[in-house]
């Protein structure tokens, strides 16, 4: 069912040359074990490309963006607006349409206060107006970082909350589909960050576009791990944060279609974000300007662009197959242990690197516990994600993540650790 | 290695066989309280009969240390004053916030000590506490302060 051994990963991809640019991972933890790192969902390593990206910015050319005349003003503002350009093209879109944010988590609620704000902001700002009648779509597999805002943004409107449920086979159920005539969001993940599943995202725009709702796409556990075109696949906005994809903490950026980002007011307001300013009142610069209000992120900036840089060079056909051999070969090994059970499709089709899983009669923090005394680290709990928990009527599940370092024999580790988890607590 | 300094037998044993598990009637207070990284919960009742701690039983949905840490929590305050009971909570608390730095007094503690090892695990030491905090939210429904303890919050998030 599964594929153990991609060929052409295993050509593609150098593991060893790639693991020679993570400093971080020839370390050791807890009494000299070699470190194994599975928990690149929740954030990724860095290579020294993107460490000195950010450390030759600050060393030659730091100074405040878009402001200023001098030589490094000068010099920052065009190595922040390259990295906006390299990352753009990364992910199929124009730099206009791209607002550097702190995260995805503010890129999302950037959006989501922005329709709170269209209320009071003139006929342009119409389209994004909500109010009691009006609904927004979500799915059951969503993180809380794409549900919670949603969940405020119908209270501070008085619009309703609808979602998408989720197969026993952690598949989305379209079946179960809430989309109406009311519908005015519709806001999902690219891939969960618990099951691995890829959502089928053309369907969703199509049914949402069919009533002209507006598409919000979480691309946290998808950008870093295989190609993307935000424009290909025609979604109104998304998110990503620059931590999960070999990126700097501090960064993430918010993609909309420029049409709508012409016509949507501002969350955070201040600097840099203005046209012009007078004690009555003001009027606001066109996107991304508009939404990067105060001294924006530059370094970080910076590192995102080098780790595009990075990934490109390695190819993102070669990163998804490398993360589908080594989750297949996870699939296929959990497998065989008898007590174990993967929370999520056990098959690749549809499915990026995430591995969550339950071992019978042993909780996920004592299975995290055993595996992090061997060196393995991996995720336990609930993932931000506690409703697609419930859903699956457990509390927490171990997560095992990939990216491009992780090698075969890691995989094993994991399994080897899981294995001695049952053992320890007598389950096996 | 490490794993055995932190699944001492006690704990393990504690684990395989939780003393006050069950919730049980009559009560006088119940407490629920959750671990909101993990998603681990605890229900917690308490019996209280002329200032003693005279029954706790507790269903407790969670990893092995929180449920040893709430069987012992069973059989550390069980029969002790309330006020004495808020003592060894107190103990308690501050051997498995110490990070490993406080050395835990085995008469106060009995097989309490055992958790030692877990604060050195600080992602793990609101698993210890859990039960504790649902033990002393319950005291307060029931009474409505704490005696023996200046202030303080009940609601588990003074954890860590």
């Amino acid at each position: 069912m599964t594929a153990v051994d991609t060929p052409a990963a295993a050509s593609a991809l150098d593991v060893a040359a790639v693991r020679a640019d993570f400093p971080i991972l020839s370390r050791t933890v807890r009494d000299g074990k070699a470190l194994v790192y599975l928990d690149s969902g929740a954030t990724s390593q860095r290579p020294r490309q993107v460490l000195d990206a950010e450390r030759e910015f600050l060393e030659q050319h730091n100074a405040a963006v878009h402001r200023g005349a001098h030589q490094l003003a000068e010099e920052a503002t065009d190595a922040y607006e390259s990295a906006r350009a390299r990352i753009a093209a990364f992910v199929g879109a124009d730099p206009a349409s791209l607002v550097f944010t702190k995260n995805a988590t503010e890129g999302i609620n950037l959006v989501a206060y922005a329709m709170s704000n269209a209320a009071t902001a003139g006929p342009d700002a119409a389209r994004f107006t909500l109010g009691p009648g009006d609904e927004i779509v979500v799915t059951e597999l969503e993180h809380h970082a794409n549900l919670v805002p949603w969940q405020e943004l119908c209270r501070r409107t008085g619009a309703t909350l609808r979602w998408f449920e989720v197969s026993p086979d952690g598949r989305l159920d379209l079946d179960s589909d809430p989309i109406t005539e009311r519908t005015k969001v519709v806001a999902f993940a690219h891939q969960s960050n618990v099951l691995g599943t890829v959502l089928p995202v053309a369907e969703l725009v199509r049914r949402a576009r069919a009533v002209g709702a507006l598409t919000v796409l979480d691309a946290c556990q998808s950008v870093p791990n295989r190609p993307v075109s935000f424009t290909g696949l025609d979604v109104d906005f998304a998110a990503f944060s620059g931590h999960k994809m070999l990126g700097p903490s501090g960064v993430g950026v918010l993609y909309g279609r420029q049409d709508l980002l012409a016509a949507m007011p501002p969350f955070l307001t201040g600097g840099s974000m203005i046209e012009m300013v007078r004690m009555e009142g003001s009027t606001y610069a066109p996107p991304p300007q508009r939404f990067e209000a105060g001294v924006p992120m530059t370094s970080q900036a910076v590192g995102l662009g080098a780790a595009v840089d990075y990934l490109s060079a390695i190819g993102m056909d070669a990163v998804e197959a490398h993360e589908a051999a080594l989750t297949g070969r996870a699939l296929d090994a959990l497998a065989e242990v008898p007590g174990v059970r993967v929370v999520g499709p056990t098959d690749l089709v549809d499915r990026g690197g995430v591995v969550a899983f339950v071992v019978d009669g042993v909780h996920a923090h004592d299975v995290g516990q055993v595996l992090d005394d061997r060196g393995v680290a991996v995720r336990v709990g609930h993932h931000c994600a506690w409703p697609l928990h419930r859903r699956f009527g457990v509390a927490a599940t171990v997560r095992a993540s990939v990216h491009v370092y992780n090698t075969p024999a890691e995989i094993d580790a994991l399994v080897d650790g899981v294995r001695a988890a049952q053992k320890f607590f007598g389950v096996a | 290695m490490q794993l055995e300094q932190m699944y001492q037998e006690i704990i393990l044993d504690h684990y395989r066989s939780p003393h006050g598990a069950g919730l049980r009637d009559p009560f006088d207070a119940e407490s629920f309280q959750i671990n909101p990284t993990c998603g681990d919960e605890i229900t917690l009742r308490v019996r209280l009969d002329e200032g003693k701690v005279a029954e706790i039983s507790h269903e407790t949905l969670g990893c092995s240390i929180s449920q040893a840490s709430a069987s012992v929590l069973t059989d550390l305050v069980v029969g002790r004053s309330v006020e004495e009971s808020m003592r060894v909570l107190t103990a308690f608390q501050e051997m498995a916030q110490g990070r490993g730095q406080v050395e835990p007094d085995e008469d106060v503690l009995g097989d309490g000590v055992a958790f030692a090892g877990v604060a050195r695990y600080p992602a793990r030491v609101k698993c210890a506490l859990l039960g504790w905090m649902a033990f002393k939210d319950a005291v307060v429904r029931v009474s409505g302060d704490v005696p023996g303890t200046a202030g303080g919050t009940s609601d588990g998030k003074d954890a860590t």
